[in-house]
Parts: structure tokens; C-alpha cells; sequence
């Protein structure tokens, strides 16, 4: 801290000496260091007389270009941002001309002091921003900067930007070394300059260094869309599989229960919806009655809240409705169907149409993992969740009394009801535990879209498609269906637009079925209804 | 397991044979008389009182009615795959579009330089800067071929769609499944701008048919009576459909698919079959539809339209024909009034309906009135006849 303080006193002054050199103005430049001095250690309000520096900048442009430019160079050169609050204020004052001239020398400044700032974001937003300012006098403070870095790719862009300022300069080698290094770096936002090196190095009358310059620039573009073709690749994986996992936690509790009773619960996607508005009370109760520090545990207080509303719900709907349809799938199908309209309209009703959920610090931001990957928290949390559920249904179905219990009444209702496994309760439990997931899911899709009525609507006919491509009685069958379903989405994606995809996708599940009528995973028994 | 309840449902319509001459005598007459209240009388109070009168009923009222009996022709078709077969697809309602869409095309493109843009192309395509009218619109120009189109598109479609459902027997709750999704994928598709069908808003603003203007109580009085005719036509296919011997096979199918197909019979070819019939009617449906509606969007099409359509059938009486038509009737007539002062109460009601329908009601109104005859101790000799001969 003190040592900043020092280089930004001694700066100034060299600044003053400069300028008195350079513009020859003895008498304003005398001000400036009488004048100037005491204001800065006083803070500098901006209410105060302007000091005499940057009244000769503001003077001397209006009569002079040429001044002004070795003035305001000056100012680039020697300047920090604490001469910014006065620039600004000549600047407010000045015509259009002068406002125009100044202006890239305070954002200028301002991206410099941020390089030194202690925010690695800023840093990097700083360091992006200079390089599209494109005033070469930034290449040093880049250069600098990126040598004391520490974070990678906050290092990254500065070379990045550092490249790029190289490429609009003079100096031949320098060129061909920032072409170079633009290829090592395979920076994308390099490529319209690079093909521009190219188009004047390929000219009938290009010089030799152009031509030289425009083959290096040649090899280096094709490092970088060598590197785009594997980034896009990844980045399209990566999506897939962030919408699989979703598909995955809807799914998942919804297959258990088809499993199991044979119902498809259309109600699914609106107890997610119930989850989801859990998790907006919770954040609405802390922020009503918790002091504002507390605030961003409320996320993790929403799921098992999440998960307890949802139950409840399902056990409700269990107890009043399902239980007296079990053998009748399709009346099931219809009765939840009309459980889901009530449900969306009372949401509608009570809470309106919009409301949001404020995702915590903590699953804001993402990672890069590299140059043009960038994974959003939010994503890589629902993917870990995803993962995470399964393990834990995983554990319950097979390490679990109640779980041996599902699965017998899975394999067989009639045999496991004649050896003493009260198949009622196991269905009742089983459906509040599917719901209570499907409550999870509700938290979780909080950190990607709006909480809204139609929430449970957005993904349900997808995640019906993947309980019937995966078919019952196994998970396994979930999961290759909800990643294949997934996959494939975001694979089409990109060449056939969402729409024509998601047709695609029910004509290969249509072919699909024509293979494996029961779905990927059926039980194999000698039912002759099957 | 499964079986064994859905007979219940069955058990009545499997008596067929023990119908007596008087019975088949009574299903006549109640036909007649709701021919004759549909045909004559509603189009005659149109007509003849005065405006004040109470008698009178306006042609806002006829029209809608229209609309309404469309929609039971639709139902009908439902009835025969879900309620005599079993077969719950939740996809009638593209089967409808398409007819609508095709009928709504000829529509269009009678338009002409009435349009708001004054061009031979349809507004919307004005609008979507097309240059020149897609290929797939040109046959539309003749009204028979749109009326071939109507029926013919949806069938055609049912038929290779169903064809790769059943022929890998996919059923029950998978089929449900499928056809929802394809509710959706038609949805969606329909509401691109790039598939020249009008987008999000849809096909609208007719003028004329076969230069009869649309807006004329006069045009829109015969399109009613053309969609009674066509409503009894198709109960009268029905009926002879469901009498017939593939109709006793249809109902087995639904009470017990592996016992059909152990008597000799392939399930798939009697469903599919059906199936087509139901797209054939859905296409009819939404032809009649459009001219008397005058606007047919994507949001006719997708997946809460099409499970409406059950919920028709479902409060009417699933597995008898009177009932769906009942339903489709008294559900959109509900419906109507009730949007009307109090939009936001439908979808409760609505949804109540499917569950209260599905609980309490499994056979719908015509199962309420079948069993408040017997409560009365009425008609004693009745209490396992038809449940058809109701309302005929």
C-alpha cells in the first residue's frame, strides 16, 4: 500500500517536469506542482479548482493538435489514475473535439490502475479492454503486469492483448513475434487480424517482410482453428452433458416410480415447480428475518427443504389420488395430468408469473478449463449433483431395508405381497421419495432459468422420453437414456436448430422402440403382456 | 392384474348380442330427435324469431355451437382408440391441426388481393419477406383438393406413424408417451417461421369460401348444418364401426390384448386401423372447424389441447359414442361460460375435472345417468343394455 503510494507521488511529479519541458509553458506548469501537490494529498475533491496540469491540457488542445496530442501523451505516459476524477471534469467541460481526445486517455488510465487492482476479474476485463483500445503504449504496462500475474488466464489475456497491440504497430519483428505468439496463445480473438496480415502480405505488390509476416500469420490461424475445432468439441460435450444431468435428476424419480408402479406421474415437472418456489420462500424468509451475512446459506438450507415440501406433495397426491387407480396406468396418467393444471394455476395465482432465485456468490462464475472452454459453476454444480443423487439413490436401492423392499416389489408385486412386504406402504414411500427428488431437481434448475408456473413443463416431455427409451427396473437404463437424450440435443443442435432437433430426436426414439419396444433396460420375464 | 379392472369398464358393451328388437328401435328414435333439435330446430330459432324474443338464438350462439359439434367429431375419434381400444394417444390434436392447417391454406390463399398487404401472397408471408408461394401451398388453390388433403394428410400420417408404434407394440403408457411428444415436436414446428405456416400466429383473417364470404350469418348458418351432417355421418361410421365384428375385436384388445392375440388375432392391424379412422375424423374435425372459427394457431395443436380432447371423452363417457359427443358438447360449453367470468378458475376446474372424472366417474355423464335409471327403478329391463341408447 505505501509503496504504491510513493511510485504514484514520485510519477506525478515527473509528470509535472515533463510537462513543463515538453510544452515549455514555465508558469501553468509552475502552478501545476505548487497547485497540484497539496490537492492530491488532500484527496482531490473534484469540487476543487482544477489544477493548473490539466488546465494547460484543457487550454492548450483548443488551440493547438499538435499540442494536445504531445500533451495528453504526456498524460498517457506519466499519469494515474488518481488525475482521473480531474480529467474527467475538463472533460465534462470541454466541446466535442476535446471530449473526443480525451476520452481514450482516461480509459486508458483507468484500465491501467485496474491491471494493478486486486480483483483478477477486473484485472482480466482491464487487460481485454486495452487490447481493443488499441494504443500501443499499453504493450509494456500488459507486458508488466502479465510478469506478476498469477492467475493463469487473467496472464493469458494480458499476453493476449499485448499481442494484439503488437500487431497494429510498426516494428516488423515485433509483429512476427506477436504473430507467433498470437498462434502459441491460439487466441481466437486474433483471427480477423491475422487474416487481414494475410490478405496484405498475399497482394501482387506485398513486400517481402509482408510476405514473410503473412506466412507466419497463415500457420499461426491455423494453429488456432486446429484449437477452435477441439474447443468447440469440448464445449459442445460439456453441454450435453450439463442437459443430460439435468434430464438425469428429473428423470430419475420419475423412473422409480414407473418402475415400481407402472404410473407415469404427469404432476413430475409441477412438484419440481414445488420445489423450486421452496427454494424462492427460503430465500425470502432469510432475507426477511436473517441478518444479510447469513444470506448465502440459505442454498443449501432450500434443499432439504426442497426435497421435504415435494415429498410431502407426492405423499399427499399418493395417499388422495394414486392410490386408487394402481393397475390403471393411463386413467393415472390423466388424474395427475389434472393434479399438474391445478398445481401450475395455483402457482400462477399465488406467486405470479415471474420470480427469480438469486444464485449464491459461491455457484457464480465458472471455470475456464482452457483457452475458449469456459464451464459455468452453476453447470459443473448440477453435473456433481447429478452424480450425486445417483450414487445416493444407488446406496438406498441396494444398501437400504427399503430398498431390498422396492426392488422385490419391482420384480414382482404379487410374490413380494405373499412374502410379507406391505407393497402399499412401499409404494407410498416410494412415491414421496421420487417426488422429494424431483423436488431436488426443482432446487437445482433454480441456478439456470426463472422460478416460473411453467417451470416443470420446459424439460417434462423430454424426461418422459427418457423414462421410456431407458425403460423400467433398472437405473442404468436412465442414465444411458438421459445422457443419450441429452447428447444428442446439444449435438444437433448447432447444425439443426433446437426444433428440428428435438424432431429428430423422437424419430430415433420412435426407430429406437422399433428395436427395443420396452426401452433400453426391460425385465425379462414371461409375462405375456410384455 | 390389470386386465381385470378395465373389463368392468367393458363388461356392458360386450353384450351386444342380447340387444332386443325394442332396444335397437329406442337407440333409433333418441338419434332422430337429437338429428332433428341439431338439424332443424336450433338453425329454425336462428332464424325465425325475432332478435328480442326469447326463443331466439343468436348467430354468435349457432356458431359457437358449430365449433362445438366440430369438436365432438374429433371426440368420436378419440372414443374409438381410447375408449373402445384402449389406445390413449395424446396426440389427437395434431391430427386435427393437420386438417386444420390444410383447410386454413385453401382459406388463405382465397383471400387474394383482399389481404392487408394487397398481394397474392398470404399476409404473414408478406411479412416473412417470401418472395413466391412455396410449392406445398400450390395445390391448396382448389377447394377439392384441400378437402382431400384435409382427410388424406392426417391419414397418411397416422398411418406411417402408427404403423412403426404398434407394429413394435409399443403401448399403454409408452404410446401415450410417444404421441405427447409428438404433440410437442408439432407444436414447435408449426410455430417456426421457416416451415411458411403462418408462425405463432397462425393462419387467420378469411374472407370467403367458394366465394360465400365468411362473415355472412347466412354462410356460417349451412357450415353448421354441413357440420351437423358431418357429426352424424361419422357416429353413424362409428356405430357401424364398433358393431361390426373388427369393433368386438377392438374391445377385446382393450380388455385383454394377450388373450386377442392368442385367439389367432395380430392386435396391431385392428389398432392401427382404428387409429387412421381417429386421424381420418380429427382431420374432418379441424376442416370444419376453421371456416367457422376463422383462426387456426400452433396453440390448437400442442400437448394441453390434445389431452383436453380425453378429458372430452372422459366426462362424456369413454366407450360409448353418445358420450364423447356429450362431452365434447358440455365441456366446451363450460368451458365458454366460465372463461367468460372466470378466466382464472379454468384450469382448476379443469384440472378437477380430470381427476374427479378419472376417481369418481370412470364411465362419465352417461354412466351418471345410466345409474340414476336404475336408482329410480326405471326402465328395469335396461340396466345392462347399451349404454348408446341414452341420447342415441
Amino acid at each position: 500500500m505505501k509503496k504504491v503510494h510513493v511510485t504514484r507521488l514520485s510519477c506525478s511529479g515527473v509528470a509535472a517536469i515533463v510537462t513543463r519541458l515538453s510544452l515549455g509553458l514555465l508558469v501553468l506548469a509552475g502552478m501545476v506542482s505548487l497547485v497540484a501537490g497539496p490537492a492530491r494529498a488532500a484527496g482531490a475533491p473534484p469540487s476543487a479548482a482544477p489544477p493548473p496540469l490539466e488546465q494547460a491540457l484543457a487550454q492548450i488542445p483548443s488551440e493547438d493538435d499538435a499540442v494536445r496530442e504531445a500533451a495528453l501523451r504526456v498524460v498517457i505516459e506519466q499519469g494515474d489514475s488518481t488525475i482521473l476524477p480531474r480529467l474527467e471534469e475538463i472533460r465534462a467541460n470541454a466541446d466535442r473535439s476535446i471530449r473526443l481526445a480525451i476520452k481514450p486517455v482516461i480509459d486508458l488510465l483507468k484500465n491501467r490502475a485496474k491491471l494493478e487492482g486486486p480483483d483478477p476479474d477486473a484485472r482480466r476485463s482491464a487487460a481485454t479492454d486495452l487490447g481493443t483500445l488499441g494504443k500501443p503504449v499499453a504493450i509494456p504496462w500488459l507486458e508488466q503486469a502479465a510478469a506478476k500475474e498469477t492467475y493463469k488466464w487473467v496472464r493469458y489475456t494480458m499476453l493476449e492483448s499485448a499481442a494484439l497491440l503488437k500487431l497494429s504497430g510498426e516494428d516488423q519483428a515485433a509483429k512476427l513475434g506477436a504473430v507467433n505468439a498470437l498462434g502459441d496463445l491460439t487466441s481466437q480473438n486474433a483471427v480477423p487480424a491475422l487474416k487481414d496480415i494475410v490478405t496484405a502480405g498475399s497482394g501482387a505488390e506485398a513486400t517481402e517482410a509482408q510476405q514473410a509476416l503473412a506466412n507466419a500469420a497463415g500457420a499461426s490461424i491455423e494453429r488456432i482453428e486446429t484449437w477452435a475445432v477441439w474447443s468447440t468439441a469440448i464445449e459442445t460435450l460439456f453441454r450435453g452433458i450439463s442437459l443430460s444431468s439435468i434430464l438425469l435428476i428429473m428423470s430419475v424419480g420419475l423412473a422409480i416410480i414407473f418402475g415400481l408402479m407402472g404410473v407415469i406421474n404427469m404432476a413430475h415437472g409441477e412438484l419440481m415447480m414445488v420445489g423450486a418456489y421452496a427454494t424462492f420462500m427460503t430465500q425470502e424468509l432469510f432475507k426477511a428475518f436473517l441478518p444479510a451475512t447469513m444470506f448465502d446459506y440459505y442454498f443449501a438450507v432450500a434443499m432439504p427443504m426442497a426435497f421435504l415440501v415435494a415429498a410431502a406433495c407426492g405423499m399427499l397426491l399418493e395417499v388422495t389420488v394414486i392410490r386408487f387407480l394402481y393397475g390403471r396406468p393411463l386413467e393415472t396418467m390423466l388424474a395427475t395430468w389434472g393434479i399438474s393444471l391445478v398445481l401450475m394455476q395455483a402457482a400462477r395465482v399465488y406467486f405470479g408469473d415471474l420470480t427469480a432465485v438469486a444464485a449464491p456468490a459461491w455457484l457464480s462464475g465458472g471455470l475456464q478449463v482452457m483457452v475458449g472452454v469456459y464451464l459455468p459453476n452453476n453447470r459443473l454444480f448440477i453435473i456433481l449433483l447429478s452424480f450425486l443423487c445417483v450414487m445416493t439413490i444407488y446406496a438406498i436401492l441396494f444398501r437400504s431395508g427399503l430398498g431390498l423392499r422396492v426392488r422385490a416389489v419391482t420384480q414382482n408385486r404379487n410374490m413380494s405381497a405373499c412374502l410379507g412386504i406391505p407393497t402399499r406402504k412401499v409404494d407410498a414411500y416410494t412415491f414421496a421419495f421420487g417426488s422429494g427428488l424431483a423436488g431436488i431437481a426443482g432446487w437445482a434448475l433454480t441456478l439456470v432459468g426463472n422460478v416460473e408456473p411453467g417451470l416443470g413443463q420446459n424439460y417434462i416431455v423430454d424426461s418422459f422420453m427418457v423414462v421410456v427409451t431407458g425403460g423400467v427396473g433398472k437405473l442404468a437404463g436412465t442414465i444411458v437414456a438421459s445422457m443419450g437424450i441429452g447428447g444428442l440435443n446439444k449435438l444437433l443442435e448447432p447444425s439443426l436448430g433446437a426444433v428440428y432437433g428435438k424432431v429428430c430426436i423422437l424419430v430415433l426414439v420412435i426407430l429406437f422402440l422399433q428395436w427395443r419396444p420396452s426401452g433400453l433396460f426391460a425385465i425379462k420375464g414371461r409375462h405375456a403382456d410384455s | 392384474m390389470l386386465n381385470t379392472r378395465e373389463i368392468r369398464n367393458g363388461a356392458p358393451m360386450s353384450d351386444q348380442d342380447s340387444l332386443s328388437q325394442r332396444q335397437t328401435r329406442d337407440i333409433g328414435l333418441t338419434f332422430w330427435v337429437t338429428g332433428f333439435v341439431l338439424l332443424v330446430l336450433m338453425p329454425l330459432l336462428n332464424v325465425l324469431p325475432p332478435e328480442d324474443s326469447w326463443l331466439h338464438l343468436s348467430d354468435f350462439s349457432l356458431n359457437r355451437f358449430g365449433k362445438f359439434l366440430a369438436f365432438a367429431i374429433l371426440a368420436l375419434g378419440l372414443d374409438l382408440i381410447w375408449g373402445y381400444t384402449g389406445v390413449l394417444s395424446l396426440g389427437q390434436g395434431v391430427f386435427f391441426g393437420l386438417g386444420a392447417y390444410c383447410m386454413g391454406m385453401h382459406l388463405m390463399l382465397t383471400i387474394g388481393k383482399e389481404s392487408v398487404y394487397g398481394s397474392d401472397l398470404p399476409d404473414f408471408m408478406v411479412w416473412n419477406q417470401v418472395k413466391e408461394l412455396p410449392l406445398f401451398w400450390k395445390p391448396f388453390y382448389s377447394f377439392p383438393l384441400a378437402v382431400l388433403g384435409a382427410m388424406l394428410v392426417p391419414t397418411a400420417f397416422a398411418l406411417v406413424f402408427g404403423f412403426l408404434a404398434f407394429r413394435s407394440r409399443i403401448k399403454g403408457v409408452y404410446f401415450a408417451i410417444i404421441t405427447q411428444a409428438l404433440a410437442l415436436v408439432a407444436w414447435l414446428v408449426f410455430n417456426r417461421n421457416e416451415t411458411n405456416l403462418g408462425g405463432t400466429n397462425g393462419l387467420t383473417d378469411f374472407k370467403q369460401l367458394l366465394g360465400f364470404r365468411l362473415s355472412e350469418p347466412g354462410t356460417q348458418r349451412a357450415l353448421y348444418v354441413l357440420t351437423v351432417l358431418c357429426l352424424g355421418g361419422a357416429y353413424l361410421l362409428c356405430r357401424w364401426i364398433t358393431r361390426s365384428r373388427a369393433g368386438r375385436v377392438l374391445i377385446a384388445v382393450r380388455d385383454s390384448e394377450p388373450r386377442v392375440v392368442f385367439s389367432g388375432y395380430t392386435p396391431a392391424n385392428y389398432k392401427l386401423f382404428v387409429f387412421v379412422v381417429a386421424a381420418a375424423l380429427a382431420g374432418l374435425a379441424g376442416m370444419l372447424y376453421v371456416p367457422q372459427v376463422g383462426i387456426i394457431t400452433p396453440a390448437q395443436i400442442g400437448v394441453l389441447p390434445s389431452l383436453e380432447i380425453v378429458i372430452w371423452v372422459a366426462v362424456g363417457g369413454r366407450g360409448t359414442l353418445a358420450g364423447a359427443v356429450l362431452g365434447a358438447v358440455s365441456v366446451n360449453l363450460g368451458r365458454s361460460v366460465l372463461t367468460n367470468y372466470f378466466p382464472e378458475l379454468w384450469p382448476f376446474i379443469l384440472g378437477g375435472l380430470f381427476v374427479v372424472v378419472v376417481l369418481l366417474f370412470p364411465d362419465g355423464l352417461i354412466g351418471i345417468m345410466r345409474q340414476a335409471r336404475e336408482r329410480f327403478g326405471q326402465l328395469k329391463a335396461k340396466a345392462t343394455a347399451l349404454p348408446e341408447e341414452e341420447l342415441g
